[in-house]
């Protein structure tokens, strides 16, 4: 993406939290979780950000906005890539749900609840994907104890 | 017994005229440990990188071939020796259980790599920390991939302990 669409990606898309900065090349959204879906509606459809490359998560403890799921997109035509950033909290742990304009982010969102326990209000399938049925809680956040095993079969020893 | 070679001695006739090999005698668990010691039917349980590893030590520059061990059976019910190479996850564990418990007596199972003998690094909450949490275990070979080598002494170590093993023609269970 040349640097003036850059510049008019940014200037036509604002978010309340404030334009987007620019990281290793790519323009980087703070987003509320309201913005989250029409902002990925436009991105696609007038800017044609036509893959959904993951979704995934970072864990901040200490932060009251505990959570940042992170988005990342990427557009064939342009060769750039965005990245959206929406905080939101642990007691509240919502974001909305890309199935209806991915249909790839079926399954990444199911890895991102397995692993944070994000939840994507709109996809009605997050049964576990790489962890299995009966496992408690979410390996990658910092509190899961790093020891902690939940074995399928029991120990001979 | 432990110490004793496991030889078959075969004694000629004494008698001119007879062709030698009239009569042998030997112990019965010697004769049966010599004869399945070369005959291991391996089953490839291969779940990561060391696959790499397990098809050098099968190719010909190393030849398990001269151990008896050459032709994997793809299915668990006509091998005897399990090889398990790679990392084992929690959820993989039933399938391992399920898969050891469909071999048919006897039968031995190998940890081939650090991660099948104790985890290796991956000591979080997705690897199974040693397949012997779940299988009985006879031969541990370490290594983040081992070498050629140590996968043959494995089996040379494994041939050992067949043949120094009791092998009883009937058995509690049967």
């Amino acid at each position: 993406m040349a640097a003036t669409d850059l510049d008019m990606l940014r200037e036509r898309i604002v978010p309340a939290a404030g334009p987007a900065t620019v990281s290793h090349g790519m323009l980087a959204f703070q987003l509320a979780p309201a913005e989250l879906v029409p902002t990925v509606r436009r991105l696609r459809d007038e800017f044609a950000f036509d893959i959904f490359l993951d979704v995934t998560a970072v864990d901040w403890p200490a932060d009251a906005l505990r959570f940042e799921v992170v988005h990342h997109f990427y557009s064939t035509r342009h060769r750039a890539r965005v990245r959206l950033k929406t905080r939101v909290a642990e007691s509240d742990a919502v974001v909305g749900s890309l199935v209806g304009l991915y249909g790839s982010a079926a399954f990444m969102e199911r890895e991102c609840h397995d692993m944070y326990g994000i939840g994507f209000r709109g996809n009605f399938d997050l049964r576990p994907i790489l962890l299995y049925e009966g496992f408690v809680g979410h390996p990658l956040r910092k509190d899961y104890p790093k020891r902690r095993e939940q074995p399928l079969v029991p120990y001979r020893n | 017994m432990a110490t004793a070679p496991a030889t078959i001695p075969i004694y000629p006739a004494e008698k001119a005229g007879h062709s030698g090999f009239e009569y042998f005698s030997t112990r019965k668990d010697e004769l049966v440990g010599w004869a399945r010691k070369f005959s291991l039917f391996p089953y490839p349980f291969v779940t990561a990188c060391c696959a790499m590893e397990f098809m050098a030590v099968s190719a010909s520059p190393y030849d398990t071939d001269r151990f008896g061990a050459a032709l994997p059976r793809f299915s668990p019910r006509q091998a005897d020796l399990l090889m398990v190479v790679g990392t084992v996850t929690h959820k993989q564990a039933p399938v391992l259980l399920k898969v050891y418990e469909q071999m048919c007596e006897p039968k031995w199972v190998m940890a081939f790599g650090v991660c099948a003998t104790s985890g290796g690094f991956y000591q979080n909450y997705a690897a199974l920390p040693g397949i012997d949490r779940v299988i009985p275990v006879d031969v541990y070979i370490p290594g983040c991939p081992p070498r050629p080598e140590m996968v043959i002494d494995g089996i040379m170590q494994l041939q050992e302990k067949i043949a120094r093993a009791s092998h009883p023609i009937l058995t509690r269970t049967f």
